[in-house]
């Protein structure tokens, strides 16, 4: 069976959906449209046991569409307010966020903080480390990557270290890093995990019409591949419905650069 | 004898003030810490009645929205504490940008759970409190922060978190009577229960100021986030959030955001937002920012 016509943006958001896959009873947060549709995806369909908020402080048992809609259209099953966020999701291990940094190296360390300069006069600010320290060293992430490159698959480390990742030269002696765990990285080009020997970043799978020369060329540090990787599943009529109606703004159309289809073979 | 038999000396506290009153104590110096969330229920009022006082060298502590960025875009601030400095919708808050680009600004960038940790602590009157967030991260160095090791037998290292004690606190709530009871509506109250009990002093502001919550309002009792002993003022202060959202009174005011976002990009621009915008006095600030109109605000959507 061929798959339906469908943008990338969607098929990411199906790869995406697969990070949630088999977590259990905790909080899945994405941030940003993509990601946030995914986590909606994954509730919907293969993992209804996630919890999700409506974005504000409401838990909710139907995933809220983004974009404008009825402020009281959401209907609350609980209550998670930032005002207990940290002691009911981030500090318990409960929660699992897809995020997007600006820089991430080859050990999974996300920066968000800045770029250039120094911490003391950055060239340019981001949003600074959030709340990166505690999601990364208490319960799972993932990141997404709208556009890979080796601007943000960087050589090295990333210039500022705004999580915890595999490093070894930063594991403090004595201290807790059990909690730390990376899962995957879906960009525009592939999937990726943490996978290879001492969690190296391996490539999991293509998106369609995509080389591994091509995501080699575009990530700034060795990147393990095994054998011949299989290609990204493409989304399911019944995937892109649901999608629809997640996002019934379209604003995953917005989100990659020209909007490109998802099949480029 | 009256319904309040016997409680005379109780029910003649009386905590409620003016921002100009309050403002006219403070110190240059002074730790301030501010309630509220990015762009959410900040106590925008008191704000600017700092704004308007000659106050400077201070040090700041909060979850930052527009309140962090005019107080830097006015140079009142020596040193900032801050989980985050942001508008929501639009992620990069400008004058914060601008000064952290300028260098020189002192700064304490803290994860988020790391500040409402800090303020526990100051709260509970300790020192610190220990937590593994901030270890393996850059925010452990650029903080110099130490750690502590548990004297138990797993021996576990944890970054001690200090405590983030506050001279004083600003706070917006939706109703608060004579005697500082107060009562926050809404969805969400963030940290402001912390920053108040972190406080020497704290400063309520209040959409409704009412003689007595427990004759007009007891049907809302849970909304009281921090009990009276820990608020000394209470400053009367109707639209006192905007342009922040105050849930579920009002919305943000997304045009009046965006002005100000634009007043960082152009020349003398702050000069321009503090003389037109901010303005002399609250009244002018609420009639140029529309009134009764601000009431409709919609409320946002995440």
């Amino acid at each position: 069976m061929t798959a339906p016509d469908h943008m990338l943006s969607e098929l990411l958001i199906v790869a995406c959906s697969e990070v949630f896959r088999n977590n259990g009873e905790i909080v899945a947060t994405g941030i940003g449209p993509i990601p946030r549709v995914a986590a909606g995806l994954a509730k919907t369909t293969h993992s209804p046991e996630l919890l999700m908020t409506d974005g504000e402080a409401y838990l909710v048992e139907e995933p809220v569409p983004i974009g404008p809609r009825g402020y009281d259209d959401r209907k609350p099953s609980g209550y998670l307010p930032f005002s207990r966020y940290f002691d009911s999701a981030v500090w318990t291990g409960r929660r699992h966020a897809l995020v997007s940094p600006i820089q991430i190296d080859r050990f999974g360390q996300m920066n968000l903080s800045y770029v250039g300069g120094t911490f003391d006069k950055p060239k340019v600010q981001m949003l600074g480390a959030r709340g990166f320290p505690g999601n990364t060293i208490h319960h799972i992430n993932s990141m997404f990557v709208p556009a890979h490159s080796t601007r943000i698959f960087v050589p090295g480390e990333v210039q500022s270290v705004s999580s915890v990742g595999y490093n070894p030269a930063r594991r403090l002696k004595g201290a807790d890093f059990s909690g730390v765990d990376l899962r995957f990285i879906v960009t525009d080009l592939c999937v990726m995990d943490f996978g290879g020997p001492d969690h190296a970043i391996r490539l999991v799978s293509l998106h369609d019409g995509v080389t591994v020369d091509q995501v080699r060329e575009a990530t700034g540090f060795e990147l393990l591949v095994d054998g011949t990787p299989p290609v990204t599943p493409a989304p399911t009529e019944e995937q892109l419905a649901i999608i629809a109606r997640l996002d019934p703004h379209n604003i995953r159309a917005t989100v990659l650069k020209g909007n490109p289809p998802g099949k480029r073979s | 004898m009256g319904p309040h038999m016997g409680f005379r000396n109780v029910t003649t506290l009386d905590k409620r003030t003016t921002a100009e009153a309050v403002v006219g104590r403070l110190r240059d110096g002074m730790t301030i810490g501010i309630g509220g969330w990015g762009p959410r229920r900040k106590p925008m009022a008191l704000v600017r009645a700092l704004l308007r006082s000659g106050v400077k060298d201070l040090t700041v502590v909060a979850y930052g929205g527009p309140d962090v960025g005019m107080l830097l875009a006015a140079g009142k601030v020596r040193k900032l504490i801050y989980g985050f400095v942001s508008l929501d919708a639009i992620p990069l808050e400008p004058y914060f940008r601008k000064a952290r680009e300028a260098g020189g600004l002192e700064v304490l960038e803290l994860d988020e759970g790391m500040l409402q940790w800090g303020l526990k602590a100051a709260a509970l009157r300790l020192p610190f409190l220990p937590t593994r967030v901030g270890l393996g991260t850059d925010v452990f160095d650029q903080g110099g922060f130490r750690t502590v090791t548990s004297p138990y037998d797993d021996g576990e290292v944890l970054l001690a978190m200090p405590a983030v004690p506050l001279d004083l606190a600003l706070i917006h709530v939706h109703r608060a009577d004579r005697m500082g009871n107060i009562q926050a509506l809404g969805p969400d109250t963030y940290y402001d229960e912390w920053f108040a009990k972190a406080a020497k002093e704290v400063v309520v502001s209040a959409e409704e100021v009412v003689d007595r919550l427990d004759l007009s309002h007891p049907e809302d009792a849970k909304a009281n986030i921090v009990e009276r002993c820990f608020v000394q003022h209470v400053v009367e202060a109707r639209h006192g959030a905007h342009p922040t959202s105050m849930p579920p009174a009002y919305g943000w005011d997304m045009a009046a955001l965006k002005a100000y976002v634009a007043s960082a990009g152009e020349e003398d621009g702050w000069a321009r937002y503090r003389a037109d915008t901010i303005g002399p006095d609250e009244a002018h600030y609420l009639a140029q920012a529309g009134g009764d109109a601000i009431a409709k605000l919609p409320l946002p959507i995440f």
